[in-house]
């Protein structure tokens, strides 16, 4: 179910202005990559080409190439559509639907695509995701009730069942603790490690500790100058990376030098 | 009126004690003052033979004011003094804006209960003389909810799309064009747009065709900027990242828009729609030149003939002059007000009901 990710060449602009220059990089299926750097260097709007949702900004657009298992993202006959629901997203403000109770929050990327289930199936399929985002045994007497009467770590684990009941192929989360409490934090970091067994994950995090934590292997992306483009530095096994980097620039970040 | 509860300095307290120590007018001080302000203006009017309420009330808020700034500035400082002035001037401006609102809603009330009752509201004009105790509202009262239904479901489809487009779609010089336009017709003038639909009417149909139908066209024209102003500001109250969650879970843009940003701004724009009912169910004009001001009989039909109405129901009987007439207009007046009312209050539910539910 977890597939690879390939990435070649690629380069994201805002209208005429350059974010994301040449980034080349390969993501291991069943793994977790972290994505580290300094405010604005570019790893959220790399992570958003990844399933081509930096083209809901305006003027937003990619060129270059993304390979989901050999299957180009950026293809001619490529729907976005279909891609986002083969590639998932967690947001860093969890954003559960408020209209909708916890049961229909879980199901809703199926329920918004009026995908037939009888109730049966979706009873299975919301205890499933609950169960698998560490969340059921908290909920399974509330589920009818709104998604946001939820303490903030709990949404946002709603959030990821939610995007886990579409059974995507890649997990991507866009500093998905930045908003929580250590120990909320720490129950989605071990989500992430169970996770790892069935998704290919990919997390933005400004918190090196956590990269240091939870990632396999670990990508330092920076800025030359404010006003450039930023740029993938480098990319490796995250005890590597931590304690003997190959470039200065990324030993200087890690140890505190800037940032 | 801002009261704070430190005790009023004594004397073994002098200002060298401390220089943020202030004095305070005990709380019960300004409304005694204000009775006895009363009650010594009152007394000094009637003595001199010139009561009236507008003067006692005028005098005795300028002498309440003078007092109670004179002796707050004596005991509690300056800056209190001017807080207590200004406090003073807001509550007068408040109360003077009430005035009319209350005064139209006891006349309207006053004048129209005479006439007010189940007959009334149940029996047309067809066969009545003018001059005679007869006959009620229920024609204007069918006239109304089927004009104004009909402009609700011409205006509201194409004004919420239109504010969708907007808010989702549009950009560049069409958005802007488009929005001023709509801009422009929330200011026409309700009889241009019945002038509007008259001229139209005679290119479709020839002179001479007044129906309901038509009246309800002129109400719509009025009615769409409305809807689309009120919508789109709901539409923009939608967070972005409600559209980011659902787009990011495989849903396509249009999915989006109906399942995930209409339900979520349901209440207000419900809210809006019946804010625009409300605008328009009390035109006059536009109704008298298209759907005609002479009816009196029940008519269901909005394509057929003359349709009378509540607002043109009051013009008409007030033209005849008479003193049954205005009874009956001031009823009619009673009634649409209270139709209104009826329709804020149902909006009201409704946005209860659709509101996003919290725990």
């Amino acid at each position: 179910m977890a597939k690879r990710i390939d990435v070649s060449g690629l380069n994201v602009y805002y209208g005429d202005f350059k974010a994301v220059e040449d980034v080349s990089m390969t993501i291991e299926p069943r793994s977790v990559t972290a994505f580290i750097g300094s405010s604005g260097c570019g790893k959220s709007t790399f992570l958003r080409t990844l399933n081509r949702m930096h083209e809901v900004t305006p003027g937003a657009r990619a060129e270059g190439k993304v390979l989901l298992d050999d299957l180009d993202v950026y293809g001619h006959d490529v729907d976005p559509v279909m891609v986002r629901s083969e590639v998932g997203m967690v947001f860093q403000k969890a954003n559960p639907f408020p209209t909708m109770s916890i049961y229909d929050n879980v199901i809703a990327g199926a329920r918004l695509n009026n995908r037939r289930m009888s109730r049966s199936e979706a009873d299975e399929l919301v205890e499933q995701s609950l169960r698998g985002a560490n969340l059921w045994e908290e909920v399974k007497d509330r589920l009818n009730k709104p998604g946001s009467g939820l303490s903030g770590g709990q949404q946002q684990r709603l959030c990821i069942a939610r995007a886990t009941a579409v059974k995507p192929s890649v997990l991507l989360m866009d500093e998905p603790c930045s908003a929580l409490d250590p120990i909320s934090t720490l129950a989605i970091e071990d989500l992430i490690h169970k996770l790892k067994e069935d998704y290919t994950i990919v997390i933005v995090t400004h918190n090196m500790q956590q990269a240091a934590r939870v990632s396999d292997r670990t990508a330092f992306f920076n800025l030359s100058a404010p006003g450039k483009p930023g740029k993938l530095i480098e990319m490796g096994e995250t005890n590597q990376m931590f304690t003997r980097p190959d470039k200065k620039e990324t030993e200087n970040y890690i140890t505190g030098r800037f940032g | 009126m801002s009261l704070t509860t430190t005790p009023p300095p004594g004397p073994e307290m002098g200002p060298a004690s401390s220089a943020l120590r202030r004095g305070s007018l005990p709380n019960r001080f300004p409304v005694a003052l204000l009775a006895a302000t009363a009650a010594v203006v009152a007394g000094v009017l009637l003595a001199f033979s010139s009561f009236g309420f507008v003067l006692w009330g005028l005098l005795t808020a300028v002498a309440y004011v003078v007092f109670v700034v004179t002796a707050s500035a004596r005991v509690e400082g300056g800056r209190k003094a001017r807080d207590r002035l200004v406090t003073s001037l807001v509550y007068g401006c408040f109360l003077l804006a009430m005035l009319p609102l209350v005064s139209v809603l006891w006349t309207v009330l006053g004048n129209g209960f005479a006439r007010f009752d189940p007959y009334f509201l149940s029996v047309s004009m067809n066969g009545v003389l003018p001059s005679m105790d007869a006959g009620g509202a229920y024609h204007a009262i069918v006239g109304t909810l089927a004009i104004t239904g009909m402009a609700t479901l011409i205006s509201v489809p194409i004004g919420v799309m239109t504010a969708v487009y907007l808010v989702e779609y549009a950009e560049g010089r069409m958005k802007r064009t488009i929005m001023f336009f709509v801009d422009v017709m929330t200011g026409i003038p309700s009889i241009v747009a019945g002038l509007f639909v008259v001229a139209l009417w005679i290119i479709l149909f020839g002179p001479g065709a007044t129906n309901g139908a038509a009246g309800a066209i002129a109400l719509a024209v009025l009615m769409i900027p409305v809807v689309v102003r009120s919508s789109e500001e709901m539409l923009r109250l939608v967070p972005q990242d409600l559209r980011e969650a659902s787009y990011a879970l495989g849903v396509p843009k249009w999915r989006t828009i109906t399942k995930v940003v209409l339900p979520t701004s349901a209440a207000g724009l419900t809210t809006g729609i019946m804010l625009a009912i409300a605008r328009v169910i009390g035109e006059t004009a536009p109704l008298i030149l298209t759907a005609g001001s002479s009816a009196v009989s029940i008519n269901w039909n909005l394509f057929d003939g003359q349709m009378m109405s509540l607002p043109v129901f009051i013009y008409s009987q007030v033209r005849m002059g008479g003193a049954v007439n205005y009874e009956r207009a001031w009823a009619a007046a009673l009634t649409l007000i209270l139709v209104v009312m009826l329709l804020f209050f149902l909006a009201r539910m409704i946005g209860r009901l659709f509101a996003p539910k919290a725990r």
